[in-house]
């Protein structure tokens, strides 16, 4: 009893959108700052699991646009956090699409920034406690 | 390094880690977790090879 109701309580205090944006900087930090560290793992692998999928696919990594799907492609990668920046950092990932594989690579980084926004959301949701911990 | 998987293989993939992160955001308790991921697993890979069939069987 004593042990459900310390999980479920909302932690008092503090910078309330702290998990939302650690959660979007690193994958699963969000999660880890809440102590949810079997879930925030499992985000961390999955999330930089695919990025790296992506990459490793010869996935290309948009830094401007010039049509719409382009900018929407860049927004999807720009999900991904630090990650991103640190990749282009590199000069990680192809500049253009030259095979199959690597536009597949390309959707892969895309989603794995999506995905990070749902679960940095998720951390959020458990941390106003509209979510149930 | 260059990882070119097939189109199978990549879909694999793709429905593993998208199957993970819905089954944990998407649901509260861990067991509840588990049985969305796999039914995620399932519908994403299951669609994928019902929809190869329908093009396989129209492009004849």
């Amino acid at each position: 009893m004593a042990t459900e109701q310390k999980n479920n309580a909302v932690q008092p205090g503090g910078f309330i959108y702290l998990p939302l944006i650690a959660g979007w900087l690193i994958p699963g930090a969000g999660h880890f700052l809440l102590r949810k560290w079997g879930r925030g793992a499992l985000l961390f692998v999955s999330i930089i699991g695919m990025f790296v999928v992506g990459i490793l696919m010869q996935g290309k990594i948009y830094t401007n646009g010039h049509e719409i799907l382009e900018y929407l492609s860049l927004a999807g990668d720009l999900c991904n956090g630090l990650i991103y920046f640190v990749c282009r950092a590199l000069g990680l990932g192809a500049e253009t699409i030259r095979e199959t594989t690597a536009d597949w690579g390309s959707r892969f980084i895309v989603v794995a920034g999506l995905l990070n926004i749902i679960a940095a959301v998720d951390a959020h949701n458990l941390r106003t406690g509209r979510k149930p911990a | 390094m260059i990882f070119r998987p097939d189109h199978f293989s990549a879909v694999l993939l793709f429905a593993l880690f998208v199957s993970t992160v819905f089954g944990i955001t998407m649901r509260e308790t861990p067991a509840r977790m588990l049985r969305f991921g796999i039914y995620c697993f399932v519908l994403f890979v299951g669609s994928v090879i019902a929809a190869s069939w329908l093009m396989f069987l129209i492009a004849r």
